[in-house]
């Protein structure tokens, strides 16, 4: 039986329907992240499994056990605030024992469980500090020990790592994985930063406009989006619609109006449908000069309109013929080169049939 | 160049030193004339000897049968009788009687008040604060009739009384008078301090006591209570200090009786028309009140440190 389950979740508020139907099941021990643009209905999700909003329609099962009559204070779920919500009044220490006393824990239970949890955050030179000494990274490492200390069922983190500068959000992603896995207690995780999904999760469920649009695993995701919104959402992508015009065990055809045909592998479930979209990433898309030859059975002619040096790789944003931008990635792996082409450039780019998805809606 | 920066510099600090000068004189010369210097020449005025028709004794006279230079008389006269003792206790005891009473009836409307949705608010601030908009003795005259014998409200609670059988007593010219009007008067200056505090608090803290285990009871007295102690404070000297001071709502709703310091100075000074004695009245009234914002202060900062 799944930990958490929500069957066909629905919540309005007035006209507006910020989560539509939403079924999910999290297993026990799972990382499992809500991702979508702000807005997509994510945070409305969490309050309701937090408890402080309710389902219009639907149910959340915690155990198999409807949590509608349950309020937030009794549910053994505890939140990790995108502001901390740390208490200002109150010492680390304190801050950490608040759910313990609030459970009535024996005072040297509670004294010895915040020491193991602030060692576990490595925060315990700091028990006696009061959050606003802290750094925005130690206030996160004391939410963490806060919601973690009374080992809940499950644990809600809602942006938690928005508020960080990059170097200390990296730090703080391989922080929560190790935390996740120690503790061994299952965490749902809502996010809007794709990168930060994919780093951590066992699952994601990516969210659009209130719906669930697909649930996987963070490489599926990436690699077989199922409709154009994961495949745009997720990582960088190349869109080319068309129109299928032949289609055999050898391979299917896609016209692309003003740049040509397309070939790709066939696909099982798309032979039905005459409109369709080849969904490729920049690093499947080789960029050549003119004169070099490729045994790729794609490739178009077009001109380099900009380029971002990203130190590692650079991404080559081409003008294909019909007018579309086309980004392609290519590593420096070369000694002592750091750009192969300039802006303005006449290049072409290829790939194999193999490369690239599918899509058909 | 170096010499044009420094030059600048020095403009801008000449500058910034004016504007300082500019901003903070006037109000530093108001108090230094109005408040520091009427104080001195109260300290002084209490080692004096009382004119003989009012006002103070020359400190020089050529007849020596006059009274005249300094003198401690008027503190031996103030520790030789226990009576002021009495009405400065009795003092004591209505300011923290008032502040308590006000506490308790400010602190849920500041929180109903907090807690509405922001259009509301200013418009109950508003009615908090409309009494302000009539005369104060206006104001407490008018409880001179509610609590007078002919009132339908002395009657109910007369009948009240009689239910319980208890002979009723005359509300008006009582103690209890006195402290409803002092209730009465101060409610605002503890319901505003408590707001303005309560409406700072992030509502997030409270989500995130209940997220963690608080029922609503435990959320307030471990969350709210705590977070609002800087507004008790500020509100409970609002109220106290005044009251301990305060003449005019005892002369009219109080019996003769019932003097408090504040009647007991303004009695120095315009009817016995002894003002040394009421200048050592008024020292002794400002060193109490210093020490008990010592010693809450002190308490203050005890009790938030064995909540830390």
């Amino acid at each position: 039986m799944a930990l958490l389950e929500l069957r066909h979740v629905t919540r309005r508020f007035g006209a507006l329907e910020a989560v539509h139907d939403v079924s999910l099941s999290v297993e026990a021990g799972e990382f499992f992240t809500l991702l979508g643009p702000s807005g997509c209905g994510k945070t409305t999700l969490l309050r309701m499994i937090a408890g402080f909003d309710q389902p219009d329609e639907g149910q959340i099962l915690l155990d198999g056990k409807d949590l509608a009559d349950t309020p937030p204070e009794d549910r053994p779920i505890h939140t990790v605030f995108q502001s901390y919500a740390l208490f200002p009044h109150l010492s680390v220490a304190d801050n950490v024992a608040f759910p313990l006393k609030m459970a009535k824990r024996p005072a040297d239970e509670i004294a010895r469980r915040v020491r193991e949890a602030l060692e576990e955050v490595r925060l315990a030179d700091k028990a006696q500090a009061y959050p606003h000494e802290l750094s925005g990274g130690q206030k996160q490492r004391v939410a963490l020990a806060r919601g973690l200390v009374n080992r809940p069922r499950l644990l809600l983190l809602d942006e938690p790592l928005g508020a960080l500068d990059a170097k200390l959000r990296e730090e703080m992603q391989v922080e929560l994985i190790n935390l996740q896995r120690n503790v061994g207690i299952t965490f749902v995780f809502v996010t809007h930063a794709q990168i930060e999904a994919l780093a951590l999760s066992t699952r994601i469920a990516v969210m659009s406009q209130g719906v669930v649009e697909q649930v996987d695993e963070p490489d599926r995701l990436y690699c077989a989006p199922r409709n154009r919104f994961v495949a745009d959402f997720i990582g960088k992508i190349n869109l080319l619609d068309g129109h299928v015009i032949a289609s055999g065990s050898e391979g299917m055809w896609l016209e692309v109006a003003g740049l040509g045909k397309i070939v790709m592998s066939s696909v099982a479930s798309s032979t039905h449908t005459s409109k369709g979209t080849l969904a490729i990433r920049p690093e499947q898309v080789r960029i050549l000069g003119v004169e070099e030859t490729t045994t790729a059975e794609n490739c178009f002619q077009g001109t380099v309109r900009d380029l971002i040096y990203h130190g590692d790789v650079t991404i080559y944003t081409v003008l294909l013929a019909n007018g579309l931008p086309f980004k392609a990635l290519k590593p420096n792996s070369a000694p002592g080169r750091a750009k192969f082409f300039e802006v303005g450039d006449a290049v072409r780019v290829a790939w194999p049939k193999e490369a690239g998805i599918f899509l058909d809606h | 160049m170096a010499t044009p920066a420094f030059a600048d510099l020095l403009k801008f600090r000449l500058h910034k030193n004016l504007t300082r000068w500019l901003v903070s004189g006037p109000p530093f010369l108001f108090l230094l004339l109005f408040f520091l210097a009427p104080s001195l020449i109260m300290v002084l005025a209490s080692f004096r000897y009382p004119g003989e028709f009012g006002g103070l004794a020359p400190l020089r006279d050529a007849n020596p049968a006059v009274l005249q230079g300094l003198t401690l008389e008027t503190y031996r006269f103030f520790f030789s009788d226990v009576i002021y003792a009495e009405i400065f206790f009795k003092s004591f005891g209505m300011a923290l009687a008032t502040t308590l009473a006000c506490l308790v009836m400010a602190y849920p409307l500041a929180l109903l008040i907090a807690r509405s949705p922001r259009k509301h608010r200013d418009l109950m601030v508003l009615l908090v604060i409309l009494p302000f908009a009539s005369n104060f003795l206006v104001r407490v005259y008018a409880w001179m009739i509610i609590l007078g014998p002919q009132s339908a409200f002395a009657h109910a609670i007369g009948s009240a009384l009689e239910l319980f059988g208890i002979t009723p007593v005359p509300l008006l010219f009582s103690p209890v008078a006195v402290l409803i009007g002092m209730i009465y008067v101060h409610l605002p200056f503890m319901i505003l301090p408590l707001y303005t505090n309560l409406e700072k608090h992030d509502p997030v803290l409270l989500d995130a006591a209940q997220d963690l285990g608080a029922n609503a009871w435990r959320r307030f007295w471990d969350v709210t209570f705590p977070l609002s102690l800087p507004g008790i404070f500020a509100g409970s000297a609002l109220v106290f200090i005044p009251v301990l001071g305060m003449f005019a709502i005892p002369d009219i709703l109080g019996g003769t009786r019932d003097m408090l310091i504040g009647n007991l100075i303004k009695e120095q000074f315009l009817g016995v028309r002894d003002w040394p004695f009421g200048a050592t009245l008024s020292i002794m009234l400002t060193l109490m009140v210093l020490a008990w914002a010592g010693f809450s202060m002190w308490l203050a900062r005890k009790w938030s440190h064995s909540h830390a």
